[in-house]
């Protein structure tokens, strides 16, 4: 999404101390804002630049000074004078906690490295809550072959919910059901994607940050145990179906493209693509990977694809 | 089963059924691409609710054609529909008995547990029972709840077995019992008027708080309500006149009056004992908020396992808008105000004041981060004054004694009485109204509590047990607090020594994991953690480790939790613990927040 263009009066700052350290921010910035103009990490995981806080996963907590409880950097505006630390024993503690509980619920071994690393970083251990503990079971939903639903990674973050909703698509296609711990994404009575609302634009994909959302090709690659992250590259595009011109990005395995996305800062998209860009590989027999956009060969790159 | 679609077409019966809810289809729509569409969404709850009475579930053509009709996205219908205990979207039985199997019914003599007494049940019949968390009857332990739908759909409460709740269909539930020490000021009429005629009302004193307010003028009564001390009995102690304040200096002019009748904390049923009794009194005190406060329009959400009280609610604001005391020129005075009923579906977490706004706003139930407060953005996006049924009770009490006479009862920061919901082993189990500053072994005592041993648990289950060496405690928002306990909604439920304690924290315990929203993760996965961790220390397979994870479990619900409910969901247990009342288990050094 484009920065508004400021109107009226310029906004005002406001002070605050984060760690210690003075830190001015714009008036109706987050916590999280300020934390990130100053180099300072605060993990997120149900936090998108591209969409409007859910605050749902918690992992982002911090102190602030005189509240009962932590409150989320994500959404959290400052206000004049608050004392916020991010890095609290208290801090750690919770942080830890939320990442252990997902872990301990889900499968998490796909998920975004960051989300690794922050598993790493705070010590959670999933198997202390024994080897008995609820866990989300569902079945592989794999209806055709664009793309695989596999609820078993689903840390239920709302990122799909939005993005096919409000934030992006406007189609409403999946919505949460059910409550509590079995809580589920699901269409209408859990129809398959071909009879529910769905139009196929891969955006729910583009920002499932857990590997639960999957195009299918890639499925059946990690699958298969063929996955390679060695043997694969990454091409800049544009899509050639329509005038829009959105970005894309080709992720091609041996000659095959297994996923297509687009840059999350990328000023036409914000990452989000039609079913023509995200799929139309699959009937433009064209768009041979390895010999992509010959007009511009040094988008070619190597792949950061997670592991 | 062969497949069927929501673009299918609903039987004629649905089709009644929705044209009575939601009218018809507007012909621009496109089933097949429904986006979200203005202003209707708000139905969804009560024509869901139409559904399942008239048909006795929701099924995929019904669902679709109601979300064409609403343009409402099917899939957050869907969303909405499983969120409620009292929706199916699977075809069942007709008639479903909700058997309680919470902490004040399971510790009484003629319980059973719900399966069993499914099993009693004459097989074959299209009869279903659920267990179920506290009905809000616990006066009338066991309590049963019968949700029949189809031609016949009717709801009622009852208690026994489940064949005696079938059998007592639409009979008067036995009067509650109700005892005040001190000024019954806000338990005086009930039993005593008829709750159906307004005239009786007025006969008692009624509408007379309403006349002041209206000569007196706003301010006047906003600065009487701050003065008085009141504040609110909905669990939180928020000061109500700060609260009203807010919205009446709002720059917004479209506001709101809620009144919070979800009443679904364990062990309490006191809101449920006011609406029944004295229904005119919350018709009164919301019309009385919305002179102060300057809102048009007024909603009662009552819970769904509470149908005398919605037909009583629900009648005296009929009566009072045919006698001009509501409507668009209430009482001649130029106020234009009136109140409407919707009915929760069985979900403990619309009681947080946010989450009700979501599910009255036809979303699902899930509370809102705060800030912004309700007073600011509340229903509708909407400055709102939300308030429990017992506080707005207290409204009409002080316009009709003054702020003065309200606050020489009771201490300075709990001024007023205060009504216990009391129930467990106790032999008078009932509504009590008494004075802020009583003692909890005073109260006790009326209601014929067991002498030594046993517990209390106060606050319900988001609420604390008692140590038994400390029932001296003065019932008193500030002693309370200073003791490291909660009033909270105001329930008290005892356990005589019988009872095993451990059994009744491992019903918290799968009461919270039933009851989360699931939004959240600290919630949504920490209060099955909890449960599985009470489990195992209750059936002798305890890890090493699990003093510490309980600890490690409450610090993280109660520190990064979005709402109430996972902020409390571990203080039963934690006090339980810290007492040693779980047989098994190692007494806890922890202070019970996990820090
Ligand atoms: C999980 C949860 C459940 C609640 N349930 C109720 C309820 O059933 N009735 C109620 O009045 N308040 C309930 N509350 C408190 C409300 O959020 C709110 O504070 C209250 O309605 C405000 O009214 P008051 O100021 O008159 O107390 C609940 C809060 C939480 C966190
Ligand atoms: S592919 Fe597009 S339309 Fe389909 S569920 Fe995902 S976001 Fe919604
Ligand atoms: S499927 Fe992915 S994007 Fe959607 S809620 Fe689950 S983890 Fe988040
Ligand atoms: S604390 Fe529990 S009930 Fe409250 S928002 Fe989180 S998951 Fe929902
Ligand atoms: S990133 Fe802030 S709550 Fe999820
Ligand atoms: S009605 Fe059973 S515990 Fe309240």
């Amino acid at each position: 999404m484009s920065t508004p263009v400021p109107v009226g009066l310029p906004r005002r700052k406001v002070d605050v101390q984060v760690n210690g350290v003075e830190r001015s921010a714009p008036e109706g910035a987050t916590i999280l804002d300020v934390c990130q103009a100053a180099g300072l990490e605060v993990p997120t995981i149900c936090w998108a630049p591209t969409i409007t806080p859910v605050n749902a996963c918690r992992v982002c907590v911090v102190e602030l000074e005189g509240a009962r409880t932590l409150v989320p950097a994500c959404s959290r505006r400052v206000t004049e004078g608050m004392v916020i630390s991010t890095d609290s024993e208290r801090v750690r503690a919770s942080r830890r906690m939320v990442l252990e509980l997902l872990a301990s619920s889900v499968d998490l071994s796909r998920a975004e490295a960051d989300i690794l690393r922050w598993l790493e970083e705070y010590g959670a251990d999933p198997q202390r809550h024994g080897a008995d503990r609820a866990r989300v079971s569902e079945p592989v939903r794999r209806h055709d072959e664009l793309y695989v639903r596999d609820y078993d990674r689903c840390v239920l973050c709302y990122k799909c919910v939005d993005a096919c909703g409000t934030e992006a698509q406007h189609t409403f296609a999946i919505a949460v059901a059910g409550r509590g711990f079995e809580a589920r994404i699901s269409t209408e009575f859990d129809v398959e994607l071909p009879e529910s609302a769905c139009v196929y634009c891969g955006n729910c994909i583009g920002v499932c940050p857990t590997g639960a959302l999957i195009f299918t090709r890639e499925f059946d690659l990690r699958r298969s145990g063929q996955f390679d992250p060695g043997a694969q590259a990454v091409t800049t595009t544009v899509c050639p179906y329509c005038g829009v011109g959105c970005n894309l990005e080709l992720h091609t395995q041996d000659d095959q493209i297994f996923r297509v996305t687009s840059p999350a800062d990328h000023e036409v998209t914000s990452g989000h693509l039609c079913i023509k860009g995200r799929f139309g590989f699959e009937y433009a027999g064209g768009a041979r990977p390895g010999r992509p956009d010959t007009s511009n060969p040094e988008t070619i790159r190597d792949a950061d694809a997670p592991a | 089963m062969e497949s069927r679609s929501s673009l299918d077409a609903p039987t004629p019966a649905e089709v009644r059924v929705l044209d009575a809810a939601v009218g018809l289809r507007h012909d621009t729509v496109d089933a097949r691409v429904i986006r979200r569409g203005p202003d209707r969404r708000h139905l969804l709850l009560p024509a869901l609710h139409a559904l399942q009475d008239g048909v006795g579930w929701i099924s995929p053509e019904a669902l679709g054609e109601l979300c064409a009709r609403l343009e409402v996205p099917r899939a957050e219908a869907f969303g909405v529909a499983t969120f409620y205990a009292l929706l199916r979207t699977e075809a069942g039985p007709a008639t479903v008995v909700h058997a309680c199997d919470d902490i004040a019914c399971r510790v009484h003599p003629d319980y059973r547990d719900p399966a069993a007494a499914h099993a009693a049940h004459a097989a074959g019949e299209s009869v279903g029972v659920h267990p179920s968390p506290c009905l809000g009857q616990c006066d009338r332990a066991p309590a049963l709840f019968v949700q029949r739908s189809g031609a016949e759909a009717a709801r009622w409460r009852a208690v026994g077995s489940v064949a005696d709740a079938l059998a007592t269909a639409g009979t008067e539930p036995a009067s509650p019992r109700v005892l005040a020490a001190g000024p019954a000021w806000l338990t005086g009429r009930i039993g005593v008027v008829d709750p159906a005629s307004l005239e009786d009302y007025r006969a008692h004193g009624g509408y007379g708080a309403l006349r002041t307010a209206l000569a007196v003028g706003p301010d006047a009564v906003l600065r009487e309500i701050a003065d008085s001390g009141l504040r609110g009995r909905g669990g939180a102690a928020f000061p109500t006149g700060v609260k009203w304040r807010a919205v009446a200096a709002s720059a917004r002019r479209e506001r709101y009056v809620v009144c919070n009748a979800d009443e679904s904390e364990p062990g309490t049923f006191k809101d449920r004992v006011l609406m029944e009794g004295d229904p005119y009194a919350l018709v009164e005190s919301m019309t009385i908020a919305a002179a102060a406060v300057g809102a048009t329009r007024g909603y009662v959400y009552i819970r769904g396992e509470y149908p005398e009280a919605e037909e009583r609610v629900a009648h005296a604001i009929d009566r009072a808008r045919h006698r001009g005391l509501l409507g668009s020129d209430v009482a001649g005075s130029g106020l234009d105000f009136d109140i409407e009923v919707r009915r929760g579906a069985g979900a403990y977490i619309c009681g947080e004041e946010t989450a009700l706004f979501n599910s009255l706003e036809g979303y699902r139930g899930e509370p809102r981060s705060k800030p912004p407060f309700p007073t600011e953005a509340g229903l509708f996006g909407r400055p709102t004054v939300v308030n429990n049924v017992e506080t707005l009770h207290n409204v009409t009490v002080i316009l009709n004694a003054g702020a003065e006479a309200f606050r020489r009862v009771g201490t300075a920061e709990s001024p007023g009485t205060k009504l216990f919901s009391i129930a467990g082993s106790v032999a008078n189990p009932g509504v009590y109204e008494v004075p802020f500053g009583t003692r909890l072994d005073e109260l006790l005592a009326l209601a014929g509590a067991p002498g030594a041993g046993g517990a209390v648990l106060l606050g319900g289950a988001a609420g604390m047990f008692v140590s038994p060496d400390a029932t001296d405690l003065p019932l008193t928002f500030e002693d309370s607090r200073m003791a490291g306990l909660t009033l909270g909604s105001g329930s008290v439920t005892v356990f005589d020594r019988s009872v095993d304690i451990g059994d009744i924290v491992e019903r918290i315990t799968s009461f919270f994991r039933d009851e989360s929203c699931g939004q959240c993760v600290p919630c949504r996965v920490g209060t099955v953690r909890q449960h599985e961790t009470i489990v195992r220390l209750r059936n002798g397979s305890a890890l090493p480790d699990d003093g510490e994870l309980l600890e490690d479990l409450a610090g993280v619900m109660g520190d990064a939790s979005i709402c109430g409910l996972g902020h409390t969901a571990a203080s039963a247990v934690t006090s339980a613990l810290r007492l040693g009342l779980i047989a098994g288990a190692p007494a806890s050094s922890g202070n019970g927040t996990g820090r």
